[in-house]
């Protein structure tokens, strides 16, 4: 909402630099987002009068232009084909600003020199228009009260008498605050706020002939969507509005477009009651009807789209039921005022906002006039508000009022009965306020107070006014005390009670750990969006169900990701993009599946991590470089069970999804699989559009939470010395590993201090799908030196073991 | 019994003493292996006596023998004596060093620090000022229900207020019902469902609005909430702990300036900002010439949040704040688009 200062001036006698009353406003809670001075890019431009136009000598569209700017005379050369003798225009002398920041000086023009310029309405930042020279005849005008405008005296800046000497606050308004959204309910929070008064003159306009009722009929078919509904006929003759009225409507941002129409918005924008004039020769049968609409039925409006309705919209009328406006919306097309209209059909209504708003959101259509009725306009404020148009429209339309609009208010609004109890709102805000402070702080607001005499002392019934919808119960008053002393003014303190936090809980701490590890391995730490492409997870090789955003804006961002894993590798595609392939992410965080069971009314939703290594390990010259593998994966997954001390994780052979299939285990926690580790396949590398080697895992990261720890007991150190047992075993490739250390493990029991695989080895003579693995034993006792015999006794039945339950052959 | 003449000549040429005189001549230990070749290599006299004793009488080659060993011994001894002292001394010049000079500057095994994201740090970071204020942390989902995310928070339906949220809503159960949490206060509602006053607690999370990720939007991004629910909470306590986290955040004593606002869920509301801590108020690029950086959100906890948890509010009161984390590195460190923060771009992501 942009607010001229000088139409504030017309409530309040304001005195305070637009600096100040900005900085009130802001404190007040209405946001100034910007402060408009549009005179202030425009310096030593002054009225000049056109004494003669001669043509240029060597210049068939030029012509020289002598003009008196009061205190000498000059000429300039000028182009405009509309400039006359008589004519008062802009003149800008060299040394003269004018927006954008340009300087004038004199020069010469086809031979003649130009001691200035004459300027366009464009020149001045005030319009589009840069046809003809801005003719300043009648803008002497500068404030309502003049009537038809004088002309300006030559030498006269134009700033002053453009208006463009004023300063327009752009207010950012909360939704709470309907009554803020008109000139009026802002300049009654600054006289509050500033302690003057604030004077609104009741509208009187001068009624003559039939009253209203006795040509027109006004039936309101649905009174629960609009509770208050005005009409008021006039006679008007269309034209331009007064100067006055068309530059204030600009500076708020407003076009102007006829007397009527401008008088309409200017209204609007002073009272924050929106208005409607029909043309009521094209109104049939002379009347409204309020109803709801049909479903299906359609109505073109002004702004020349068909719009489909259904039975919650409700319309505005002919009296042959023929649809005329969308309700407190948009009007229609067909009884919009026209340069013809002669009679019109003033209406002011309160609707319901509920209704409004459901309607705008649904046809995306939002106006002035719908961002003020479905915040709540001033069902008491409907009337008075018609009455100052018609004055308005008296005044610039040349209108005849007719006497007794028509009022349909079945049920006027009362103003609501607030019990405040001094105490409380001293305990919400940390105030010591006396009891008779709090009804002199919400006087100025027009909340009336009346002791409650029953009550206890410091009690009171606040009655709030009709056009502060957003005052109904104590805290709302409390929050008007707030706003009235300033929020600055409070105390501030700490909350009392001094506590011993927990901190942050065992889980949180885990999952710091966890983020920790990877970031201690090398790991950089990626954030990526938790919406992907249906495409992304499916090259991921994920088949599962996946939850889809219900209005997406686009395809890559529809679906709530399943996986963390598609992200990082969209993020590592990128990278290579950018010529950066080696890389190694990781992310935490959450990942949505369908709900389980299905009856579930949010998704499955739970916590994953994975990790992405990507291209060549870049260890180069130290020592060669190489591809990324799956041991790096695994060293990755390692780091992370390692620093949650899980006690059991095994690595199972088992495919996964969007791995290659022999180079994929399950990770299995406590007996449950948890997720998976592995390198990526060729087929999701290509689907990602990356080339190098990618291996990683993605984790329930709630299951390794979970999962069950090592023991912590401390474990005495020996001082014996360890033996040392080597075996190489020549076994099936399908033997994993570490299912012979667990094996050595067991038989060596208590003596077992380390157990290791420190070699792999294939060869033609083992033949096919053999290979031979070596262990290192380091064997310890807690209280003995271990004998030859003790040692020999743990290698033979290593070997026993081995052989009997892998099909092992020890290799010699 | 008298050495035969070809002992006596042969035990003549194992002259310790000579030895000792070139071995200790030896310069450096290139000097000394050409020292030690001569003395106990294949042309030495050494090697010589030891052939020359199989010449003898055998009645005297043990003898022989155990002088010849006993030179050689002594021999070695010395060679490795002054071998020591050779390399003691080339190292105390620094000789040896030298020779076995690394480059440094070549790097390392490849072995990299990894890096915590900026939200991460900047989320930690607030976790552990509100942790040393005694507050919790709590978390809860990111995919809410209408009633969590909006009406509990005193959002009717049709409500203006929840057009201001650009909300994406999730395709389960009835339209409109199931969404993509637009702000974080719904783990307020859960929280306060959850445990009985007092509660002092933080919410940090990924939020989400129906925004496509570009320069200046993403539909994605973090807040942190804040929530103090006690007897005898004030205002004026929600105006100190704004103070008290800021300052602790930026490290230094900052105003803040609070400034009336509206939220459904909270009443009196305010918007909170800090003075710059850029410019110290004196107006910049970063506070648009203001001198305040706008932070978020705040304000007293509004009765019918507190009716929809079954929290008492003539009994309790408390207040409630918020702000985007994104905001605060944005600040700190200019960091811009904040699409940057969601690319996973390793120069963004090695930076910090």
């Amino acid at each position: 909402m942009r607010v001229p200062l000088s139409w504030i001036r017309d409530f309040t006698p304001i005195e305070a630099e637009p600096a100040e009353v900005a900085r009130a406003l802001d404190h007040l809670g209405l946001e100034v987002e910007a402060v408009d001075e549009p005179g202030r890019e425009i310096g030593g431009v002054v009225v000049a009068r056109v004494v003669d136009v001669v043509p240029h000598p060597d210049a068939d569209k030029l012509r020289l232009v002598d003009v008196d700017y009061g205190v000498g005379s000059t000429r300039v050369v000028c182009g405009a084909p509309n400039v006359v003798p008589g004519m008062l225009a802009p003149y800008a002398p060299s040394g003269a600003r004018l927006p954008g920041g340009v300087t004038l000086e004199a020069r010469r023009i086809r031979g003649v020199t130009s001691d200035g310029m004459l300027c366009s309405a464009r020149e001045l930042a005030l319009g589009d228009d840069h046809a003809g020279i801005l003719d300043l005849r009648g803008h002497g005008e500068a404030s309502p009260a003049e009537g038809a405008g004088d002309d300006p005296e030559p030498g006269t800046d134009v700033v002053e008498v453009l208006g463009l000497d004023d300063t327009v606050f752009d207010l950012s308004i909360t939704p709470n605050r309907p009554d803020a959204m008109s000139v009026v309910g802002v300049a009654r929070d600054l006289a509050a706020h500033f302690g003057l008064p604030l004077d609104v003159p009741a509208a009187r306009p001068d009624p003559a002939g039939a009253p209203t009722a006795t040509t027109i009929s006004v039936v309101v078919e649905a009174p629960e969507r609009a509770p208050r509904f005005t009409a008021r006929r006039l006679d008007v003759s269309i034209g331009p509005a007064p100067r006055w009225m068309a530059r204030r409507l600009a500076l708020a941002g407003m076009r102007p477009i006829s007397n009527v129409v401008d008088v309409t918005n200017y209204v609007l924008l002073e009272r924050g009651q929106p208005l409607h004039a029909f043309d009521l020769a094209h109104l049939a049968g002379r009347g409204l009807v309020v109803r709801r609409a049909a479903p299906g039925e359609r109505i073109t409006t002004l702004d020349g789209v068909e719009r489909r309705l259904e039975a919650d919209d409700l319309l505005v009328c002919d009296a042959e039921r023929v649809p005329q406006a969308i309700a407190g919306i948009m009007g229609g097309a067909d009884a919009e005022v026209r340069d013809t209209t002669t009679e019109i059909l003033l209406e002011a209504a309160y609707f319901e906002p509920e209704g409004i708003s459901r309607t705008s959101k649904r046809l995306g259509l939002r106006s002035e006039s719908s961002a003020r009725f479905e915040r709540g306009v001033d069902p008491g404020g409907v009337l008075d508000a018609s009455g100052r148009a018609a004055q308005l429209m008296q005044e610039v339309a040349g209108a005849t009022v007719a006497p007794d609009p028509i009022d349909s208010y079945p049920a006027p609004v009362d103003r609501p009965r607030v019990t405040v109890r001094t105490d409380r709102v001293n305990a919400l805000l940390g105030t010591d306020l006396p009891a008779d402070r709090i009804p002199e702080l919400l006087a100025p607001l027009e909340i009336e107070v009346e002791p409650d005499a029953s009550g206890p002392p410091g009690r009171f019934v606040a009655r709030p006014p009709t056009f502060r919808p957003d005052l109904e119960r104590e805290i709302d008053i409390v929050e008007e005390v707030a706003r009235r002393i300033g929020l600055d003014s409070i105390p501030r303190t700490l909350p009392p009670a001094t506590r011993s936090g927990t901190g942050l809980s065992p889980r949180q701490r885990d999952r710091r750990t966890v983020v920790d590890a990877l970031v201690g391995a090398g790991l950089a730490e990626a954030v990526t969006i938790s919406l992907v492409s249906s495409e992304a997870v499916r090259a991921a090789g994920y088949a599962g169900g996946v939850v889809e955003a219900a209005n997406p804006l686009r395809a890559e961002e529809s679906v709530l990701r399943p996986l963390v894993g598609p992200g990082l590798l969209q993020a590592a595609a990128r990278n290579a993009a950018h010529g950066l392939p080696d890389l190694a992410l990781f992310e935490a965080g959450h990942v949505f599946r369908p709900p389980t069971p299905a009856t579930e009314p949010l998704p499955d939703e739970r916590d994953h991590v994975a990790v992405v290594v990507a291209g060549t390990r870049r260890r180069a010259p130290v020592e060669p470089d190489r591809p990324v593998d799956v041991y790096d994966a695994v060293d990755c997954l390692r780091v992370v069970t390692d620093a949650l001390g899980l006690a059991d994780v095994r690595l199972e052979p088992e495919g996964a999804p969007g791995f290659h299939s022999g180079r994929t285990a399950a990770v299995v926690v406590d007996g449950a699989v948890a997720g998976h580790v592995g390198e990526y396949a060729a087929a999701t590398l290509a689907a990602f559009e990356m080339t190098g080697p990618a291996v990683g895992f993605e984790l329930d990261l709630d299951a390794l939470l979970a999962g069950a720890r090592r023991d912590r007991s401390f474990r005495p150190l020996s001082r014996f010395p360890a033996s040392a047992i080597d075996l190489a075993f020549v076994l099936d490739d399908a033997v994993a590993a570490a299912a012979i250390v667990g094996a050595l493990t067991e038989v060596a029991g208590d003596l077992a201090e380390d157990v290791r695989c420190f070699d792999e080895f294939r060869s033609d003579a083992l033949g096919p799908g053999r290979r031979s693995l070596a262990f290192a034993l380091r064997l310890r006792a807690a209280d003995r030196t271990l004998t030859d015999a003790e040692v020999g006794d743990v290698r033979a039945a290593c070997i026993r073991e081995v052989e009997r339950r892998f099909g092992a052959e020890l290799r010699g | 019994m008298d050495n035969s003449p070809e002992l006596d000549a042969l035990l003549a040429r194992l002259d310790t003493g000579a030895s000792r005189d070139r071995i200790s001549a030896a310069a450096d230990v290139a000097e000394l292996e050409v020292v030690e070749r001569d003395l106990l290599g294949r042309r030495s006299g050494a090697r010589e006596v030891r052939e020359a004793i199989k010449g003898l009488d055998p009645s005297e080659r043990p003898v022989a023998g155990r002088a010849l060993s006993s030179y050689e011994a002594g021999v070695r001894e010395m060679l490795a004596e002054r071998a020591t002292a050779l390399a003691a001394a080339a190292a105390a010049a620094g000789e040896a060093d030298a020779a076995e000079r690394l480059d440094l500057t070549l790097g390392g095994h490849g072995l990299n620090r990894g890096h915590h994201h900026l939200v991460t740090q900047v989320q930690r970071e607030l976790e552990d000022i509100f942790v040393a204020m005694g507050y919790a942390v709590a978390e809860g989902p990111e995919v809410e229900d209408d009633w969590h995310n909006f009406e509990a928070l005193n959002f009717p339906p049709g409500h203006p207020a929840r057009a201001m949220q650009d909300t994406l809503y999730v395709k389960l159960g009835r339209p409109e019902q199931v969404m993509l949490r637009t702000h974080t206060s719904p783990v307020q509602i859960r929280v306060m469902q959850s445990q009985p006053p007092p509660i002092y607690c933080v919410m940090p999370g990924r939020t989400y609005r129906n925004e496509t990720l570009d320069a200046r939007h993403s539909p994605v991004f973090h807040q942190i909430e804040g929530l103090a629910v006690d007897r005898g909470i004030t205002f004026g306590d929600l105006a100190g702990t704004i103070e008290a986290f800021t300052s602790a955040y930026f490290r230094t004593t900052v105003p803040t300036r609070l400034l009336p606002s509206f939220f459904p869920f909270t009443e009196p509301s305010a918007e909170f900002a800090v003075g710059c801590v850029f410019c110290e108020g004196s107006g910049c690029r970063v506070c648009s010439q203001t001198g305040w950086i706008e932070l978020g959100g705040c304000g007293m906890v509004d009765p019918n949040v507190f009716a929809a948890v079954g929290i008492d509010p003539e009994e309790y009161s408390g207040f409630a704040f918020g702000f985007g984390l994104e905001r605060m590195p944005m600040l700190r460190y200019g960091v811009n688009p904040i699409k940057t923060f969601f690319d996973g771009d390793i120069r963004f992501l090695s930076q910090y």
